[in-house]
């Protein structure tokens, strides 16, 4: 059998003597679209800056291994070469970088009017625009999600990717994820929208740092939804849906 | 090559190419130490400036009405190590007048030279003027440069001013403008600037919102590096009903490199509001984390988001 994209082993995350995640296992399969629901704090967002390597999280054990090597030890722009990206819950905003400029960074990438199109922006009046603070949090994340597309990744961590999206967009958001899987990247989808997670091939649910469920994103929407956890009794698992 | 030749071939270092002085529908004057090397003059434009032993004097004034369609080249330098150039300037836009002057100062071999500019600018009810500033120092770090203006806007009228220093040496830099803001005014002040090396930056920049709804922004992006060191002003007062001004200072440290800023904002009227940001620090973690996680080096993502910000 073959070993999965990425598997994660016992992965540790301590801040000041609080553990943030606690022995995590996860495997993703090439080209799978896993999903990962968790309430407030569950520790989502630092299991996506622990795999990205971000400054600040390194992990207090545990092995995390992408493509076959071990990704640990590697700085963000070389885990980035192996072919893993994080696309933000609140993306960076840059001053005097266009939108032509930042969707053909440092790789091949694609054509940039097709990249905007995917993601429903019209790329006559975004292509020459600033990735600045002009932009919207909608917008933004429109074009957080076309750089992802433009790097081809065999992995993107989307963080929130529907986050600022009205509802009658979100149909975009889904084509862009369904997108990524059809030109192979294998995408680690945090959400809190089931909308968005029904896509998903597999789904998980963290609570307090743990996997406490993996399987189909229907079954692990119910418990998430019915507040179910077999680790905290659904006490952690309380996300406030208003 | 002339010393004219030699100076307006610098052009493309500012961002503007020779050839465009040697278009008739274009006015332009260069001004190389204090003689006056090339000069013209366009229709609605009085380009009176005159060659003195201390300094190149004189008055541009755009008349009443007149939108200038193409912009006016000023262009001023030393073609020599050392020496001195004092301008001083007084430009007048009048009634609903409209006008762009690229100001190109370029001192390329300067080792022990000082330009200093003093120059009073006026713009009448419902004018409108931008002026960018363009500056190269050549590579010693030798130029002290002092540019000093004091600027009234009008009734409804717009000015805004773009000061960049980005490549080469700066040496030593102390710019001091004074804005006063009229009813419905517009003043828009930014400085880009790159220093290096052992470079000394000094940037006061203070508009005075006057009039009723008038509005300012004062905008200075520094980047510094080895042990170059800047302190950069900006001052906002707003006196009446509407007036709203904004601050807006980001500098990043890098090398032994230092730098302060001090905004200063003051409001005496209770209608009128004006903020202040201000950053010093190294390049922003989140904007580097991301342009790595595209698979950009480290220092390529530096590179990008330091010319993105002085662009």
């Amino acid at each position: 059998m073959a070993s999965p994209l990425l598997r994660i082993h016992n992965l540790t995350f301590a801040v000041e003597g609080r553990t943030i995640l606690d022995r995590l296992n996860l495997a993703i399969e090439p080209c799978e679209i896993h999903a990962l629901l968790g309430a407030n704090g569950s520790g989502k967002t630092t299991l996506a800056y622990l795999l990205m390597g971000c400054e600040g999280y390194r992990p207090t054990g545990g092995t995390v291994i992408f493509a076959g090597i071990d990704l640990l030890t590697l700085p963000i722009h070389e885990r980035a070469k192996l072919g893993l990206t994080l696309a933000w819950q609140e993306p960076a905003r840059f001053e005097g970088i266009t939108v032509r400029e930042y969707l053909t960074l440092g790789h091949a990438g694609g054509d940039p009017e097709w990249l905007l199109k995917l993601v429903g922006l019209d790329p006559d009046r975004y292509v020459d625009r600033l990735v600045d603070k002009t932009l919207s949090g909608g917008e933004r994340h429109r074009i957080e999600l076309a750089s992802v597309l433009a790097m081809k990744p065999k992995l993107a961590i989307l963080d929130e990717p529907a986050a600022g999206i009205d509802m009658l967009s979100i149909h975009q958001i889904i084509e862009v994820i369904r997108a990524l899987k059809a030109q192979g990247s294998a995408v680690l989808l945090i959400t809190h929208q089931e909308e968005v997670a029904t896509i998903a091939d597999a789904a998980s649910q963290l609570c307090n740092g743990h996997i406490v469920c993996t399987g189909s994103p229907s079954l692990v929407i119910e418990r998430f939804r019915g507040r179910t956890c077999v680790r905290c009794d659904g006490e952690a698992c309380g996300y406030d849906r208003t | 090559m002339t010393e004219r030749d030699t100076l307006i071939r610098l052009l493309p270092m500012v961002g503007a190419e020779p050839e465009v002085l040697d278009d008739e529908r274009v006015a332009h004057l260069v001004g190389l130490g204090h003689r006056i090397v090339s000069r013209r003059s366009v229709p609605g434009l009085d380009l009176d400036l005159k060659e003195t032993p201390d300094a190149i004097v004189g008055t541009m004034i755009v008349r009443a009405g007149v939108q200038l369609a193409q912009p006016v080249h000023l262009c001023f330098g030393l073609a020599h190590p050392t020496g001195l150039q004092n301008i001083h300037l007084d430009l007048v836009v009048e009634e609903q007048a409209s006008a762009s002057v690229l100001s190109h100062c370029l001192f390329p071999v300067a080792r022990a030279a000082q330009h200093r500019m003093r120059a009073t600018v006026h713009l009448g009810p419902g004018a409108s003027l931008t002026y960018s500033e363009g500056h190269y120092h050549g590579p010693h770090g030798g130029m002290q440069v002092v540019p000093q203006a004091s600027i009234t806007v009008g009734k409804g009228a717009r000015y805004r001013s773009d000061f960049s220093l980005l490549s080469g040496s700066v040496g030593e830099l102390a710019i001091d403008y004074a804005v006063e803001v009229e009813e419905d005014g517009i003043a828009e002040l930014t400085a880009k600037l790159f220093g290096h090396g052992t470079d000394r930056i000094a940037v006061k920049e203070a508009v005075v919102l006057r009039g009723v709804r008038s509005r300012g922004l004062i905008k200075t992006r520094v980047v510094l590096a080895d042990e170059a060191r800047a302190e950069i002003t900006g001052i906002t007062e707003a006196h009446e009903r509407g007036a709203r001004g904004h601050v807006d200072c980001l500098e990043i440290v890098q090398g032994q490199a230092w730098a302060s800023a001090i905004p200063i904002v003051r409001v005496c009227h209770p209608d009128a509001k004006v903020t202040h940001e201000a950053a010093i620090g190294s390049v922003d973690k989140k904007e580097l984390e991301t342009l790595m996680a595209r698979g950009l080096a480290p220092e390529q993502a530096i590179e990008l988001i330091v010319r993105g910000l002085l662009r």
